[in-house]
């Protein structure tokens, strides 16, 4: 692969809650070039915990570990407070879940985005408004000036959503991780949503990490599929080929939503297998 | 006879100049131990529709009648009898310091139903937990577990029609499976009638029989789940859901987004 932007090598993450380790993380490795990786797994399978290793967003309980976390020449491992407050937001940026928890409340969404660019770059407000301005008809809102003075509460999920990928891409960042960016967002602002994102990472040349639950998404919108499972990759597949995931239980993922006029009369769950665990 | 009879449901918001409309002339006819569904995109006002039914609005005109009984504009206890409602999200609709037994014996209490004991007993072996789970507080609970106790909590009462509010969108698509499967396995063994709001097309053909398409609070289309499934949806909004739903089944071909 060309011009890889991370790597990441042996990753291990564990909390200690009194005196208890609990290993969210265990030995994933994977690189990340100029492409869209998804990682999936169901909840508690510690996909959100790599995400967030990559920015060290971590509390002071948990312990990160790795052969290898190099992100570009920066050993994310070493790298101090100050490097990592560079790095976050301006080289590497986040897309939380849901719009309506992640936007500052009493905050105007224009100036939320505005915010992003100053605190990056040395530049005066007003530049920063026009860039704002100039960025939400990116991401495609109608009437950016009329949206710039509008709070929270009073843009829709969809908007929301597309006010947060304004603030992250501003920066403009080399590496976008998306946490389940449209799990909040029905069926036909989905779409719009990521075949946005698809359009403006294509674009400034970002990396994508996508985590997501839903490979039935995922396998349309990525390159390659990380699926995680207790901590651990159990598989490590192109997107095209997912329909030959041999493992049990990315199967049984794929098996397990009902689709459009589906004929089946009990959806088969999950049978987890112990031994997955020490592949 | 029909279980559920809506007819000319209206609904708004606010009065004079700031007066808002959400639901116009809304008619659905649900048969008993059929299962409806309801679906559209957020703010189509599917989840309005349910809200009139379970009382928790009064202000709606119209005419709403269940099991043959038509509904007042207040709450009665023989509606809650007869309709019970499972909502979204399972971690925000159970009392986080109440343990299960005590959420489960609480609409017991307000009915005066007897035999508490044996019936909470019961209604948790139906829904898949055991006696264990009895004393333990929503928090050590997962959300398959907790959205399970719900609907026990709105099984208890021995209700003939379950409203059900997205019942599986805030959970994985595995643990979404397990709570399908239950409520399939639980409405042909206790021969309920369901009214689902969804937007997952996938679950709602999986699960419910017919299926009305609201948009800005219209009934754009109602269609059979095998009509919507083999394309013979008529309406065009009808036909942009189906297509962003297979898309997420078949490969993203056309990168253009279309206008909302």
């Amino acid at each position: 692969m060309q011009n890889t932007k991370l790597e990441v090598k042996n990753l291990q993450i564990s909390f200690s809650h009194e005196g208890n380790q609990v290993n969210a993380v265990r030995d994933v490795s994977f690189s990340l070039g100029q492409e869209k990786l998804a990682i999936v797994g169901e909840s508690g399978s510690g996909k959100s915990t790599v995400g967030r290793s990559l920015l060290k967003l971590h509390p002071k309980n948990a312990t990160v570990e790795a052969e290898k976390l190099l992100f570009g020449d920066i050993d994310l491992l070493k790298a101090s407070e100050k490097t990592m407050r560079d790095i976050r937001g301006r080289r590497i940026s986040m897309i939380m879940q849901d719009p309506k928890y992640s936007l500052n409340p009493v905050m105007k969404v224009g100036d939320q985005i505005a915010e992003a660019y100053l605190a990056h770059y040395k530049v005066s407000k007003k530049i920063a408004q026009e860039k704002a301005l100039v960025m939400l008809e990116k991401v495609q809102i109608r009437d950016p000036k009329r949206v710039y003075s509008l709070y929270p509460h009073e843009v829709s999920g969809g908007m929301g959503q597309r006010v947060m990928i304004a603030m992250m891409l501003i920066p403009e960042p080399e590496i976008i991780i998306a946490d389940e960016p449209t799990s909040a967002l029905d069926v036909s602002v989905q779409r719009q949503v990521l075949n946005l994102l698809d359009e403006l990472i294509n674009e400034s040349n970002i990396g994508l990490i996508f985590i997501s639950h839903d490979l039935d998404l995922v396998r349309n919108y990525c390159d390659r599929v990380l699926v995680m499972y207790a901590g651990r990759v159990v598989e490590s597949i192109k997107a095209s080929e997912l329909e030959n995931a041999h493992h049990p239980y990315t199967q049984g993922l794929l098996k397990a939503p009902p689709r459009i006029g589906d004929i089946r009369h009990r959806l088969p769950t999950l049978e987890r297998d112990p031994s997955w665990l020490y592949n | 006879m029909n279980m559920i009879n809506i007819e000319g449901l209206n609904l708004s918001f606010g009065s004079g100049s700031n007066e808002s409309k959400i639901l116009h002339d809304v008619n659905i006819q649900v048969k008993a131990g059929e299962s409806f569904g309801l679906v559209g995109e957020s703010g189509s006002g599917k989840t309005t529709v349910l809200r009139c039914l379970a009382g928790q609005y009064h202000h709606w005109s119209g005419q709403l009648s269940v099991n043959g009984n038509s509904l007042q504009h207040k709450l009665d206890k023989k509606r809650c009898i007869d309709m019970q409602m499972v909502f979204q999200d399972p971690y925000g609709s159970l009392h986080p310091r109440h343990s299960i037994e005590t959420a489960l014996a609480e609409p017991l209490k307000i009915h005066k139903m007897d035999n508490k004991d044996q019936r909470i007993s019961s209604i948790l072996k139906k829904v898949g937990l055991d006696d264990s789970f009895r004393y333990r507080s929503p928090h050590q609970l997962s959300g398959g577990q907790r959205q399970r106790v719900a609907i026990a909590r709105a099984l208890i009462l021995e209700p003939q029609i379950l409203l059900l509010d997205e019942p599986t969108s805030a959970l994985d698509v595995s643990v979404q499976a397990e709570i399908l499967n239950l409520l399939k396995e639980l409405k042909e063994k206790e021969g309920l009638t369901y009214l689902m709001v969804t937007h997952d097309l996938g679950v709602v053909t999986y699960l419910c029989d017919r299926v009305a398409v609201m948009q800005n609070g219209h009934i754009v289309e109602t269609i059979s789940s095998s009509d919507l499934a083999n394309h013979g949806a008529s309406e065009p909004y009808t036909k942009m859901l189906l297509d962003c739903c297979y898309h997420t089944e078949a490969r993203l071909n056309d990168t253009t987004s279309f206008a909302n």
